[in-house]
């Protein structure tokens, strides 16, 4: 009996529609959110993951509506992150049918906002999205970003880890500005240095570009891994995902 | 029972707090089931079945399941022999007590025994994990080897009911996560419960509702 390494794909979401850059620049439309969720079920996903970059308070209502779309024929687990703030952003989620909200910019803003969360809706529904790039300025040598890479904020992305843990975050999703988009494999030794300072489960994102990347990251401590584009864009399947980690030795659903 | 051979059972599901409960109901109707989503006493007790849901900590669990007189209406349901399914918290509340932060609360106390904290390195257990399925269970017909859908910190590593010739004997399935093993499902005549989430477990989750259904 051992738990299943989770593989996860992550639909970039504007405007009600899925899209996915290099490095967050040069946005291209790969279809609609509801219909993809359905196919990647089908394809043996193990859970979803919904990032609303969208700006606009409009079309935050369309995320909604997707996310209660969705959870009208989606019976795997389903993380929506992108512009959550609040305890009241995370109950209408929650409500809408997400089972998981991820925090980015709010938490470093304000990270007392992990613990209103946690308090109120449990720590399991908490994941905490930490984008980090390579920086010689922070002792663990990453630092923190925010808005999507665009904005350097002076705190160590590990310590920041670890910080979101004992605030009540149930999980870690820790992207790499560096490796996003690159496909050239994970940032093993990020992955390395936040699994040993924290206790809740780790995925793994940014950089996938291969099945063979996959299995490194799990044995760099991540217990789920996530991709966008090279689903999206049919380079690869979650079932050639699942099959390198297998071959790896490692447990798949 | 009122349910006429070939009509779709009705299912209330106990709406006592925050949390996804669209996905429980969603899964239901899929399942076959006409569902309702109600706090109401009389409702709650007159569908064929109960669903008691649950996420988040015990202590507000059995806050806001005491705010819509949930222990009576399970209670109600039983006395009548109607089954009821709880679901995640909605089974831990279902024992004696729950023990969070060095804090016990009182459950339903249907079942002996606590819930409390797993003893484990990565803590919640969260993805799909495998069961061992009572002998004798009806819940896991034709689902021996799935998986199903886990989101947990906390569990009862007991089951200390005492067995008693006057009743069927409850069939108890067991899960185990790094090492520390726990109750992931009981069929305790009317009264079922699953650890893990149904109704995030895709196929093999929704064939267990139907299991359920079955019953009712």
């Amino acid at each position: 009996m051992t738990l299943a390494v989770r593989v996860i794909p992550c639909l970039d979401v504007t405007a009600g529609r899925v899209v996915k850059g290099v490095r967050f620049t040069d946005l291209r439309d790969a279809g609609d959110p509801v219909e993809m969720g359905e196919v990647y079920d089908a394809a043996g996903a193990d859970e979803l993951t919904f990032l609303d970059i969208t700006a606009s308070s409009d079309a935050r209502q369309t995320m909604y509506d997707v996310v209660s779309r969705t959870a009208e024929n989606v019976f795997i687990p389903l993380t929506v992150g992108g512009g959550v703030r609040s305890t009241a952003d995370v109950d209408r989620l929650l409500r809408a049918g997400a089972d998981k909200v991820a925090m980015v910019t709010a938490a470093v803003q304000r990270p007392a906002v992990l613990a209103e969360v946690a308090q109120r809706f449990g720590s399991q529904v908490l994941v905490l999205s930490i984008d980090a790039r390579r920086s010689a300025d922070q002792p663990s040598g990453f630092e923190v970003t925010t808005h999507g890479g665009r904005c350097s904020v002076d705190m160590d992305a590990v310590e920041w880890a670890a910080r979101g843990c004992r605030a009540g975050a149930g999980e870690i999703l820790l992207n790499s500005m560096d490796a996003d988009g690159t496909k050239s494999g994970f940032d093993l030794e990020m992955i390395a240095a936040v699994r040993a300072v924290t206790d809740v489960p780790l995925i793994a994102s940014g950089g996938a570009g291969h099945p063979s990347h996959f299995p490194p990251a799990v044995a760099a401590g991540a217990d789920a891994v996530l991709a966008a584009t090279v689903f999206h864009f049919g380079e690869f399947s979650v079932a050639q995902v699942k099959d390198a980690l297998r071959t790896a030795g490692h447990v798949v659903r | 029972m009122t349910v006429a051979t070939g009509a779709a059972p009705t299912v209330a599901v106990l709406d006592y707090g925050s949390g996804n409960l669209r996905s429980v109901v969603r899964s239901l109707e899929r399942a076959g089931a006409v569902v309702e989503l109600t706090s109401d006493l009389r409702r709650s007790v007159e569908a064929d079945g109960l669903v008691v849901p649950g996420v988040g900590a015990y202590a507000a669990c059995m806050a806001g399941l005491r705010g819509v007189s949930g222990p009576r209406i399970i209670g109600s349901r039983l006395a009548g022999g109607r089954p009821v399914l709880g679901i995640c918290v909605g089974m831990q509340v279902l024992f004696a007590r729950g023990v969070e932060h060095g804090v016990t609360t009182s459950g339903c106390d249907e079942w002996p025994g606590s819930v409390e904290r797993l003893r484990a390195p990565i803590v919640p257990h969260m993805g799909w994990n495998t069961v061992e399925p009572a002998v004798d269970s009806v819940m896991f017909d034709g689902l021996q080897d799935e998986r199903f859908y886990f989101v947990h910190s906390y569990a009862a590593r007991e089951w200390t009911m005492a067995a008693h010739e006057a009743f069927a004997a409850p069939a108890v399935s067991w899960t185990s996560y790094a090492g520390d093993r726990f109750v992931c499902a009981v069929e305790n005549g009317p009264l079922w419960a699953t650890q893990f989430h149904p109704e995030k477990s895709g196929a093999a989750g929704r064939r267990l509702l139907r299991n359920w259904l079955a019953t009712l």
